[in-house]
């Protein structure tokens, strides 16, 4: 979650002239023993458990493997298929719309809290403690009461409604929105104390010698705030996007897919198809295309988050 | 030795008092905040806060009716008189301790496993990474965690049936390796603030690289620690997609899991449903809120270096 913060800051600054002063510091030319015995179990331990599996994936994505039973090599057809196949496309649809709503939904709404947490408030730490309570619980868990609200006390409560009081889970034109509702009140939680630590790096004089020269607040937001925190702002487009893509917890939690298939998104269809349809070579080829979009989804709005953020 | 674990103890008092001059400037401003209070702000963040208690005070709410209440309203009303029974009851139908015991035992351990491993490599790849193996190591981990759950998520269930590890101690072994890659990253960057000479010192005394390790260096690490037990904590808490995949005996299911299999079986249930997610909720939610600062800014201190 954290890392990406970090990846950006040292590879623009400080790394390598640490490493440096350590290099002439210690002047040897290989490491101590005790260093590759320190990392060496760990990369054998990483390879078996997370390269092998990979590896073994993409291998099986050239097969028809079910699952069991016997295979042969059937080339670049289960990739050839994933394309033809409605259903996979219908997922990655559902999967883009739902991440795009969630990840705009939830970096706005965090941000306008941040926001108003970072003035001066009463109680202050008291609801920075309650913002953060989503964080701690599973979201499937508290899915089934939003299961519950959504299918149960909604219908009761906005009975005018017809959208609501026909249960908007069983709808199929809407049901993605209930989970993005669920989904995004969970990621709230941790994106608005990235953004909090954001603004808390920001000097008070800054706004002081603003209000001096008389910017109103909206201006100083988009003058000072916002460019000052926007490093934040990429991690935390960049990892919602990434996060919200593979989403599944709260599909499970609300509709489990349904109705039909109108809310299955990449992840379950891979998880249905590959342990109960019998596709498990033809899944782990779509697993294999969904690692390749979600690289290069990342990768893209890093370029292009990054190049708008070194504009001030 | 003595020298080196003095001069560690110094340090370390030293960054404290470092720490606690930096904080009291960041807050400083909040204390000595000269600012009106923001009436609009505190209104709006207690309005929207709603929206974070209600689903909670529904779940308290309904665990604590009969069903024939339930049936009669909306779920928000405060039922008179209270049912009790709906907790013993899904104490007993969910098998609740065996959950919470497996699951207290996977996040303990995957912590336990993932402070001692990953300081470690951490540690070695900080100070090395000026060399091509070590920088090799370090962005070959950190390469892993742009790759989805997903395309490993098949294979690996055939892998850890194989090993005979589809059980609590497999997915103790998959939080740690599985954390590694983040919370190298978050590690490397702080060990790389500790001054070298530290360890010199030690060094000099005749302490070998483990030894500084151990004496030096992990007891400085402390606030890392925190972070990164925090973040393996609440996601092996709370983690469905690989105990769901990987655990295969209905013994060993984890808290999520149970409520997941319980909402199979008893659907329409909601009460006992209810009771039954409150207490797989509880645990987690009891020590925050006890531990609630202590955790936020164990959790800032990750993401921002």
């Amino acid at each position: 979650m954290t890392t990406l913060t970090e990846a950006v800051r040292t590879s623009a600054s400080g790394g390598t002239t640490r490493g440096r002063a350590t290099r002439t510091r210690t002047g040897a030319r290989r490491a101590l023993p005790a260093y590759y015995w320190m990392v060496w179990p760990a990369v054998i331990a990483f390879a078996a458990f997370h390269t092998v599996p990979v590896l073994v994936g993409i291998f099986f994505s050239f097969t028809n493997y079910a699952g069991y039973g016997d295979w042969n090599f059937v080339g670049l057809s289960n990739y050839a298929n994933l394309f033809k196949d409605d259903r996979v496309l219908a997922a990655y649809g559902f999967s883009f719309l739902f991440a795009i709503a969630a990840t705009i939904l939830t970096n706005a709404i965090s941000l306008v809290i941040a926001l108003a947490l970072n003035a001066k408030i009463k109680a202050r730490s008291f609801w920075r403690g309650v913002y953060f309570v989503p964080y701690v619980l599973a979201i499937l868990v508290i899915g089934y009461v939003f299961q519950f609200f959504f299918s149960n006390s909604l219908p009761k409560l906005l009975s005018g409604i017809p959208l609501f009081r026909d249960n908007i889970l069983t709808n199929p034109d809407w049901a993605w929105t209930a989970i993005v509702a669920l989904a995004v009140w969970q990621a709230c939680a941790f994106t608005i104390i990235i953004y909090l630590s954001g603004l808390q790096t920001i000097p008070a004089e800054l706004y002081e010698a603003a209000s001096l020269d008389g910017a109103k607040p909206w201006r100083q937001f988009t003058s000072i705030t916002f460019p000052l925190i926007s490093a934040f702002f990429t991690i935390n487009v960049v990892l919602s996007l990434k996060g919200f893509l593979q989403v599944f917890d709260p599909i499970v939690a609300l509709t489990n897919g349904g109705p039909g298939t109108s809310t299955e998104s990449v992840t379950l269809l891979i998880f249905r198809g590959g342990f109960s349809g019998g596709e498990f070579a033809y899944q782990t080829a779509n697993a294999v295309i969904f690692f390749i979009v979600i690289t290069v989804v990342s990768l893209f709005q890093f370029r292009v988050l990054q190049r708008r953020e070194a504009d001030f | 030795m003595t020298t080196a674990t003095n001069t560690a103890s110094q340090l370390e008092s030293e960054v404290d008092a470092v720490t606690a001059v930096e904080g009291r400037k960041r807050h400083g401003d909040r204390e000595d905040d000269t600012r009106r209070v923001n009436w609009w702000a505190t209104a709006l963040i207690a309005v929207c806060s709603l929206t974070i208690l209600i689903p909670l005070y529904l779940a308290v709410v309904v665990s604590l009716k009969t069903p024939d209440q339930l049936v009669s309203g909306t779920g928000f009303e405060w039922p008179n008189p209270v049912r009790w029974e709906n907790f013993p009851e899904a104490w007993e139908r969910t098998n609740f301790p065996q959950a919470l015991f497996n699951t207290a035992l996977i996040t303990v351990g995957s912590v336990v496993f993932t402070l001692l491993t990953s300081s470690v490599v951490a540690y070695a790849l900080a100070r090395n990474i000026h060399r091509p193996f070590f920088k090799g190591v370090f962005f070959y981990l950190l390469a892993a965690l742009f790759i989805p759950f997903p395309i490993i998520m098949l294979p690996l269930v055939k892998q850890t049936a194989i090993l005979g590890l589809d059980n609590q101690a497999g997915m103790i072994i998959l939080y740690t390796i599985y954390g590694l890659s983040l919370n190298i990253f978050i590690y490397t960057a702080y060990i790389r603030s500790i001054p070298i000479e530290l360890e010199e010192a030690a060094r000099v005394d005749g302490a070998s690289t483990w030894r500084v390790f151990r004496s030096v260096i992990f007891p400085l690490l402390m606030p890392m620690n925190a972070t990164v037990g925090i973040l393996t904590c609440v996601w092996a808490w709370n983690d469905f997609i690989m105990p769901l995949v990987v655990l295969t005996d209905p013994a060993a299911r984890t808290l999520p899991l149970a409520q997941y299999v319980f909402q199979g079986q008893f659907n329409t249930d909601y009460t006992v449903a209810f009771a039954s997610y409150l207490m797989a909720m509880a645990p987690l939610l009891i020590v925050y809120i006890f531990s609630q600062r202590w955790v936020i800014s164990g959790v800032t201190r990750g993401s921002i270096k």
